[in-house]
This record gives C-alpha cells, sequence and structure tokens, in this order.
C-alpha cells in the first residue's frame, strides 16, 4: 500500500464527495426554506448535463466555458419551476407537494428520452482532461476541477447565505416563515431564490460532472441517491450537514471499495447512514 | 308461390354463405388473423438503450416476414405473411421490463393473458428472461431468447424455452482459445488474466465460467477477479486494484454505461493492459465510440455478428443496410442476433401452422435452419434438449480508426488485430 495509491484514492474520493455535496447542499436548501423535498433534483441535474454537452456539441463550447451559463440557466429554471409549479402546490396537501416534484421527475425524465433518445453522450477533450502528475502521484484532471469547482461553488454559496442581507433573510424564512413575514421579508420571493440558488448549485455540479461522466436521461439518479443520503445524514436543511455528509460519503464509498469489496462499496455508507439515524435521528448537525 | 318465395331466400343464403366461403378460402392473406408476439425489452431505465436497438431488429425481422421483399433471398422475404397460416402477419407487443426481474415477470404474465401472445421473445437481461420464461414454462407459452445469454437459462431443464445465441459458457471458452492462438501466432507470452464484472446474472455467470476454464487452459493464471455494481458514479477503486494486480489482458463484461466509464478512467490512471478482451457488445457499440471518440480503439469484444462478415454473406450487408435505413444507425450483435432470434420464431411458427403452443414448442425443437438462411456466422440453428442452439460460433472485433473491424479468427479477418495495446494518447 504505496502513499501515491492513498493520496489517489483520497483526491478520488473527495472530487466525487464535493459533487454529491453540491447537489446535497442544493437540495437541503430548498428543504431548510419550504419543507419541501425536491423529488426531481436528480433531474435538475440530467438537465444541466444536457445544456453543457448540447452547447458542446453545437458550439463546441467546453463545459468550463460555459459553467455560469449552465448555473444561471439552471437558476432561471428553478424560478420557473417555483412560480409555475411549486408555488401552486403550496397550499395544497402535503401529498400533493411529494407527488408534484415526482411527477416533475418522471416528466423530464420521458421529456429527455423523448427527444435524445436514450444514448449515452459524452463531451471529449475537454480543457479539463488529462492528467497531473505529482511527484507519482496520478491526478485525473477533471476529477481535480470537480474537487477545485465545487468546494469553490461552496464558498461563494456560504458567502451568499451566512454573509449576505439575502442570505439572512433567506435563513430567516427558512428558520420561522411567519415571522419572517411579519417583519417584512417576502417569504414568497425567499422561497423562489431557495429554489434559483438549489438548482443553480446542481447546473455547477453537471458542467464539472460532464467533463469525465456522460449523460444520459437517468444520470440523476445515480447521484442523487447518494445525495439524498447526504442531505438525511448531515440534518434536513442544514448547509454544513450536506457539505460534511457529502464529504463522507465520497471518501467512504471510494475507500470501502477498494479495501473491501466494490461490490460492497455503497454498503458501509448505507450503514453509516442508518447508525446515525439510530443514535442522532436528527442527523449529524440538523435542528431538533 | 309460397313455395316459390320461401326458396329464393333459402337459395339466397346458401349462395351468400357458399360465395362467402369461397371467399374466405381465396381472401388475400392478409385477412388471416394476426400472431401475437410478446416481446419484453428494457425500454425505459438504465439499458434503455440498448432495449430500443434490440426491439428495432426484431421489427425488421417482422417487417421482413409481413411484407414483401423481392430482392432479398431470406425466408419469409419474398411474400407477406406466414404461407404456413394462410399469409397471416406477425403482431408485435412490446413490454417495457425496465431491466427488472420483477416487471419482466408481471409483464409476460400480462402479456400471456391478457394479451393473448402466442409466444414471448426477450429479454435482454438474463436476470429478467430468468423469471419470464419461468411463468412462460408455468403457462406453457413456448419464449425464445435471442440474446440473454446466463448459461443456467438452458440448465433448468425447461420445456418451453429456446435460446438461438451461445451462453455465457461457451462463450469464455473462445475468450481462452483466442488468447492460446494468439500466444502460439504472435507469440505474445499472455499468462495472466484480469476479469471485469457487473454483478447481475451475466457478469457473474461470466466470471464463474471463465474461472473454471482455467483448468484447460492451464498456460494462464488468474490475477485478480473485481465485481461491481451497475449504476456506480466512479470505479476509481476498482481501477487501482487493477493497477495493483498488474493483469497482462483484463476480461470485461460490463454494459454500456460502465463500459464507457471504465474506458474513460483507465485512460486517466494510465492503466494499460496487453488486451481488454469483452463479452456483449458494450465496449465496441456505438454509444461507446461516440462517446470516446479515439480512445475506443483497440479494445476486442467477443462478438456475435460483424458487418464484415458481408464479404461472404451478401445477406449481411442487405439486411444491415435496411437497419440502418430504417433506425438511422448501424446495425450490431445485439440486434443482429435478436432480428435472428425473431427469425427462427417466424420459421417455427410457420412450419407449426398453427398458434395452438405445443404445436409451436413442437416446430420450435425441430428447427433446422442453414448457414445460407441467416445473418449470423453460425453453421445453422439447431436446439438440444435443453432448448440451446448447438450450432454457434464466436468471432472477435477490434475497434480500428473508429469501425469495429472483425479481426480473428484469422481466415475470416477484415483487418489485420493489433496486439499489444499501443499506450494511451
Amino acid at each position: 500500500m504505496s502513499e501515491q495509491l492513498i493520496i489517489q484514492l483520497i483526491v478520488s474520493g473527495l472530487g466525487m464527495g464535493f459533487i454529491f455535496a453540491l447537489i446535497a447542499i442544493g437540495l437541503t436548501l430548498i428543504y431548510g426554506v419550504m419543507n419541501v423535498v425536491n423529488f426531481a433534483h436528480g433531474e435538475f441535474l440530467m438537465l444541466g448535463m444536457y445544456a453543457s454537452y448540447l452547447a458542446y456539441a453545437t458550439w463546441g463550447a467546453d463545459p468550463l466555458v460555459t459553467l455560469p451559463f449552465v448555473a444561471a440557466a439552471m437558476f432561471l429554471f428553478g424560478l420557473m419551476v417555483y412560480y409555475l409549479l411549486i408555488r401552486k402546490v403550496l397550499t395544497g396537501s402535503m401529498q400533493s407537494q411529494i407527488f408534484a416534484t415526482f411527477g416533475l421527475m418522471v416528466f423530464l425524465q420521458a421529456l429527455a428520452q423523448f427527444f435524445m433518445g436514450a444514448d449515452y453522450f459524452a463531451v471529449q477533450n475537454s480543457y479539463l482532461s488529462g492528467v497531473i502528475t505529482l511527484g507519482g502521484v496520478v491526478l485525473p484532471v477533471p476529477q481535480v476541477a470537480a474537487l477545485v469547482g465545487s468546494s469553490l461553488a461552496t464558498l461563494v454559496l456560504y458567502g451568499l447565505v451566512f454573509r449576505t442581507g439575502v442570505g439572512r433573510q433567506l435563513r430567516a424564512a427558512s428558520q420561522d416563515a411567519q415571522a419572517a413575514s411579519t417583519l417584512g421579508i417576502n417569504a414568497s420571493s425567499m422561497y423562489a431564490l431557495a429554489w434559483g440558488i438549489g438548482s443553480a448549485c446542481v447546473g455547477v455540479a453537471a458542467s464539472l460532472l460532464s467533463n469525465f461522466y456522460y449523460v444520459f436521461p437517468r444520470v440523476g439518479a445515480i447521484f442523487v441517491l447518494l445525495a439524498y443520503v447526504a442531505v438525511a445524514l448531515g440534518g434536513f436543511g442544514s448547509i454544513h450537514g450536506a457539505l460534511v455528509a457529502g464529504l463522507l460519503i465520497g471518501l467512504l464509498q471510494v475507500a470501502s471499495g477498494f479495501f473491501i469489496s466494490s461490490e460492497l462499496k455503497f454498503v458501509p455508507v448505507y450503514m453509516l447512514y442508518l447508525i446515525v439515524v439510530l443514535l442522532r435521528p436528527r442527523g449529524l448537525f440538523g435542528k431538533m | 308461390m309460397s313455395r316459390k318465395r320461401f326458396r329464393m331466400p333459402k337459395l339466397g343464403y346458401a349462395s351468400a354463405i357458399a360465395i362467402a366461403m369461397v371467399g374466405l378460402a381465396f381472401s388475400p392473406a392478409s385477412a388471416a388473423d394476426p400472431v401475437k408476439v410478446g416481446a419484453l425489452y428494457p425500454l425505459s431505465g438504465q439499458v434503455a438503450k440498448s432495449g430500443e436497438d434490440t426491439l428495432n431488429g426484431i421489427r425488421l425481422a417482422i417487417d421482413i416476414v409481413n411484407n414483401r421483399h423481392a430482392d432479398l433471398k431470406m425466408p419469409f422475404a419474398a411474400g407477406e405473411g406466414l404461407p404456413g397460416l394462410g399469409g397471416a402477419k406477425i403482431e408485435l407487443i412490446a413490454a417495457d421490463h425496465q431491466g427488472s426481474p420483477e416487471i419482466g415477470a408481471a409483464e409476460a404474465e400480462r402479456l400471456i393473458v391478457q394479451r393473448k401472445v402466442a409466444a414471448l421473445i426477450g429479454a435482454f437481461h438474463s436476470s429478467v428472461a430468468a423469471t419470464s420464461s419461468q411463468v412462460a414454462e408455468r403457462m406453457g407459452t413456448p419464449y425464445i431468447s435471442g440474446e440473454s445469454e446466463a448459461s443456467t437459462l438452458t440448465e433448468r431443464g425447461y420445456k418451453w424455452f429456446f435460446r438461438t445465441t451461445p451462453s455465457s459458457r461457451t462463450q469464455a471458452r473462445d475468450f481462452f482459445t483466442f488468447l492460446r492462438d494468439i500466444n502460439k501466432s504472435q507469440n505474445a507470452g499472455v499468462r495472466t488474466i484480469a476479469v471485469v464484472h457487473e454483478n447481475t446474472l451475466w457478469g457473474q455467470e461470466f466470471q464463474k465460467s471463465v474461472e473454471g476454464y482455467f483448468k484447460e487452459f492451464s498456460e494462464f493464471q488468474p490475477a485478480i477477479m473485481v465485481g461491481y455494481q451497475q449504476g456506480t458514479a466512479d470505479v476509481t477503486s476498482e481501477v487501482q486494484k487493477l493497477i495493483a494486480a498488474k493483469p497482462d489482458v483484463v476480461f470485461h463484461a460490463s454494459y454500456d454505461a460502465e463500459a464507457i466509464l471504465f474506458a474513460r478512467t483507465y485512460k486517466q490512471f494510465n492503466f494499460n493492459p496487453r488486451a481488454v478482451l469483452a463479452i456483449g457488445a458494450a465496449f465496441g457499440s456505438s454509444a461507446f465510440r461516440d462517446a470516446l471518440g479515439p480512445d475506443a480503439n483497440y479494445f476486442f469484444v467477443r462478438e456475435h455478428w460483424s458487418r464484415d462478415l458481408a464479404s461472404r454473406n451478401p445477406l449481411v450487408g442487405q439486411v444491415g443496410k435496411m437497419y440502418r435505413d430504417r433506425y438511422g444507425k448501424d446495425m450490431d450483435g445485439t440486434p443482429a442476433r435478436a432480428f435472428t432470434a425473431m427469425m427462427v420464431l417466424a420459421d417455427a411458427l410457420n412450419r407449426a401452422g398453427s398458434t395452438e403452443p405445443e404445436k409451436i414448442r413442437a416446430a420450435l425443437a425441430a428447427t433446422k435452419i442453414a448457414p445460407s438462411d441467416m445473418i449470423m456466422p453460425w453453421e445453422g440453428v439447431e436446439f438440444d434438449r435443453t432448448g440451446q442452439n448447438t450450432l454457434t460460433r464466436g468471432i472477435f472485433v477490434q475497434t480500428l480508426d473508429g469501425v469495429p473491424k472483425m479481426t480473428w479468427p484469422a481466415d475470416q479477418a477484415a483487418a489485420k488485430l493489433v496486439f499489444p495495446r499501443p499506450a494511451w494518447r
């Protein structure tokens, strides 16, 4: 067992972990602000990846170049989903909220398969391909980029939520929507903002992923399932929690894949989740 | 008077009936009731793309049976419908099993009970073929599989299950024959073999079959066996294990998505064994080649079919062109095999001359198809007692300059094989 190997595993684990974290933060932000679980979150990722791929296939634009545009487009898409769908069902029962996002998931998957077919598409030779070799350690550039890009995006998000006035309003709306609105905070626009930012997070993850992962109509399920685990593990609504849990999951799956068995690599992840939920039902950083 | 008045209409009825009967006997072929065939394929979900391709192979076969294709020298091409059934056409009823064995079984039952299909064809995934053919066995409905490869499927002693494609065990043997031949002809000196496999029935079976042949082919040693779960986001740990084990050659059993992921990860970590040999079409599929560009080169796929066969068999070229014209992409081994299975089923339906299950089963068991009547490189189709076609043969195809070329066996090769793999660009 060489040091290089361990470093390689850690970088891969963190690279995937940050991707999971970014997706999970988007989910937990929406949940935290308005107690709605977005079941179509994986499909938002899929849309972002198709957007990156199509920009590449049509104009030859690298995913790195289109990243801000994809993030912005996904922000607008999030707003659209909120105003056209979520706002309408908020007044309905809990079930109708669940089925609305679930229905959106099925709809977006079917839409993607209708327009793009079931084929796998991948970006070839992006700016971020190849490897960096550092003292015998081979680091694939796309994964390093995922690591750097997602951690930067997380940092920006933290700044936005914890250091700005809008962020303060967002957190106020998430802590107590009624109290916030009596203090003059427009809850509805905060909800819309949460959907926008949550979707933009996924847009960033999608751009970084399309450097090394292929897109097809069901690609969301592969990533979002672990993001749900990260949200629950970190504590519903907690941004710190989603970040820590996402990284933990990324590292754990790489480590158990290498040291135990790749067939069982997700078993320790779900076991950790079960143990945490048993000992601490609100998750690592969740509020009571 | 009254008598006459009554007789006239009677005569009228009689002649009307007579005319109707004559009419029936000489009516155009299309008037016969269509024969319903149920197809079970993954049309949504992870493997939807392969499911669509496979079903297209079946659609093409049915089109050749149902419509006139005078220029095609193939059984049922010249006429319309099945002559043995009064020119009855085949009606395809496709069902989506989403890759799930449970859904596959439920859909098989629905097709048999509600849609009253005469026979089933399916199911791409061996795991789904296993459960859905169980239903067919219980209900006494003939079931033919053209691409589900798990050996156990024909080892269950089923009465109603038939398979035209070779089992994964038979195919695994071809890998060793190939390497032995390369060692001899190219002095390649291959000794250690790693197996990377997905862990549903198909991949596990392949891995077990390979392990079983190390005794017979004692010049080779196993290096490492790496199983993985389908739908994985990242295969770094799998590839790191391979790098640590340093095998000469890697055998792969993967579906499209993970084939792309593994190939990319191999390149990232500069893992370059002397050859990668894959079972199943994933490492030479159009999705794989589109996604990887030049990096898709040099992978070997143990294939069932290649367009290069057209140089020896004109049918291959004609059918391949029809497929391309209709579905906008090139035919590959999986649709070609599904096509063949459907033609074999059509042949049996025709000889049975009936949609009675027992007669169709008997006709399938008596199948005898000549190599010149089909598009496969096989010696024909004949089923043994277990329902397995005994006349199959394998070939190896290697992607060279972005085009899959038949490179083995050497006497049928369309291009010279490249061994060992050149370094990653």
